[in-house]
């Protein structure tokens, strides 16, 4: 079998080698230009945050030590060889990881129900007012915007020390997040069965109720699960503002020095969080099938 | 007209079981599980020490709070906060780029498509997931004491935490990637390293990019939180100033940080559309 490439003719061909050069070097050029000003903003930012390759090579040798030092029990062993020792104060861990496991869950709770409460307000095709949407929408983007760690400092003092002002902080920061995903769920739904309840002469409320709850209240669920998944990564630091839960515990061990300790308080936070993810992912494939949105 | 017929109920009943007989574990399930919610949450709040009176006391000294914080007003530090913001941006900037150029080739290496062993793949991933599971926080404290004090702590501490997520986030994507056009690079003879440059960097560095720029975007936040510990930028002033309780400073500081942040969400998401056009963004 033979194939017929046909070969054009030389003034033509250099006409169109020429137009493809060109088209290259454009677009080589823009890359060029993106790399030059991203090189530039990353020298920039380096002098903005004071990097100091120096200073890392001369102390990256402490980072490697720290974690040998972390992982070596006070008797100068390895903290694998003696787990009684290592784990010394499992039941005063075990007890702050539950504070902090409580802490996620009243404050996912709490978030949740209140997001469900605003975000038929926020959802452009709920909305029974445009300025109620604006002022709802705003509301929401300011809780998430704002870390958590921050309304965390505020609570502290106004609440005091302790657990409460982290739930608190958690909640808050759950209906900013968990409200703008829930409108978008809203907004995605189908209006028709809406329309439909609507000439029945139904209430606004009604409507929410029978028309738009029925198809929305997966999607909430399997969000609402993810957010407690990262609420618990949230509620391990926010013992670090005096705001409850293992992060204390963490904190102190840092600090002062503990090393085992600090190793041995970051395994149980690693291994929570990895049975919290195992538990949370089959529970959401469980309830919501495959296609759960992640 | 047709008048609606007369009906059987019980006929009915007895076509679909499904309907009107559910099994009772089907029809209690959903109470159960609200009782539940609910009876956790009521013990979650008496363990947490929630009492009204504590509650509503800190409710009015919220109120206090907020009221004192207006009209946001720097005094006289205006800037060094614009220095404290210059820095957490340098820190997100800088901690995402360095996390992403390390994350590339091991992610390659937790790609099932690029390297089929799973004795190798297993521990790259289970490493990647350790890391993940540590906050940016923690990461931040740790290398505090390695580094001392100040931004470059920062810089380390994000770079090392998104290390983890962009090893998993870009290992997805190659595992993503369209196999024809590695096979098609096989074909032609070229080695293994023509294959992953030629045939799968191209349709993945678009989708890399895009979660470098939105991680960028969502850096901005976590670098504002990480000066709490000390480890520079505006956290540090926004904690020192919650502390001494001045809270007009306090508010200015939030504000400022909205702003930052919107404004970069403004710039990463006009450059995410302009690299990898009108597509969804993972």
């Amino acid at each position: 079998m033979s194939i017929a490439v046909s070969i054009l003719p030389e003034q033509q061909l250099a006409v169109l080698n020429a137009a493809y050069r060109r088209a290259v070097a454009r677009k080589r050029l823009r890359l060029l230009l993106g790399v030059a000003i991203f090189a530039a903003a990353l020298v920039l930012a380096a002098i903005g945050a004071e990097v100091n390759l120096r200073t890392l090579f001369t102390y990256f040798g402490n980072f490697i030590s720290y974690f040998d030092r972390i992982l070596t029990l006070d008797n100068g062993q390895r903290v694998w060889t003696d787990f009684g020792e290592w784990l010394w104060g499992w039941r005063k861990w075990l007890k702050m990881l539950g504070e902090t496991l409580l802490i996620s869950y009243v404050g996912t709770l709490v978030g949740a129900t209140f997001a469900f409460a605003l975000n038929f307000f926020a959802a452009e095709n709920t909305s029974p007012a445009p300025w109620l949407r604006f002022v709802v929408r705003r509301l929401l983007e300011f809780a998430r915007t704002v870390p958590g760690i921050v309304f965390a400092l505020v609570f502290v003092i106004a609440f005091g020390l302790g657990p409460m002002a982290g739930v608190l902080a958690i909640a808050i920061h759950s209906t900013g997040a968990l409200g703008k995903l829930f409108s978008e769920i809203v907004e995605n739904a189908d209006m028709k069965p809406v329309e439909g309840i609507r000439s029945t002469g139904a209430s606004w409320l009604s409507c929410m109720r029978f028309a738009v709850v029925p198809q929305v209240t997966a999607g909430y669920a399997s969000y609402a699960l993810l957010r407690f998944e990262i609420n618990v990564r949230e509620a391990s630091v926010m013992g670090f503002v005096g705001a409850g839960g293992i992060g204390q515990e963490l904190v102190v061990a840092i600090r002062k020095f503990y090393y085992s300790d600090v190793s041995a308080i970051l395994l149980t936070i690693i291994v929570t969080v990895f049975i919290i993810d195992i538990t949370t992912g089959w529970l959401r494939s469980r309830l919501f099938g495959k296609e759960a949105p992640t | 007209m047709t008048r609606p017929q007369e009906v059987d109920t019980a006929q009915i009943r007895a076509r679909y079981p499904d309907v009107f007989d559910r099994p009772a574990s089907a029809r209690l399930a959903t109470p159960v599980m609200i009782v539940a919610a609910f009876a956790i949450l009521v013990y979650g709040l008496v363990d947490l020490d929630f009492s009204p009176s504590r509650f509503f006391a800190g409710l009015s000294q919220l109120g206090w709070i907020s009221l004192m914080m207006i009209p946001p007003d720097p005094g006289s530090s205006l800037p060094v906060y614009l220095k404290a913001l210059g820095e957490t941006l340098s820190i997100a900037l800088l901690g995402t780029t360095v996390a992403a150029l390390f994350a590339l080739p091991v992610s390659l290496l937790a790609a099932r498509n690029v390297v089929p062993s799973k004795i190798l793949r297993f521990p790259i991933r289970r490493f990647l997931d350790s890391i993940r599971g540590i906050d940016t926080l923690i990461w931040a404290l740790v290398w505090i004491n390695v580094v001392g004090l100040g931004p470059f702590a920062g810089v380390l501490a994000i770079a090392v935490s998104d290390f983890g997520a962009f090893g998993k986030l870009f290992s997805e994507a190659i595992e993503g990637a369209d196999q024809k056009q590695v096979e098609g690079i096989r074909a032609s003879g070229g080695s293994a390293l023509h294959e992953i440059r030629f045939g799968l960097l191209p349709q993945v560095l678009p989708v890399i990019a895009g979660q470098v720029l939105y991680f960028i975007e969502s850096n901005t936040r976590s670098a504002t939180i990480i000066g709490i510990v000390g480890a520079g930028g505006i956290g540090l002033q926004l904690a020192e100033q919650i502390r001494v309780l001045e809270w007009q400073k306090v508010s200015f500081l939030i504000l400022m940080i909205l702003v930052a942040v919107a404004a970069i969400d403004f710039i990463s998401g006009k450059l995410r559309f302009a690299i990898i056009g009108r597509r969804a963004v993972a």
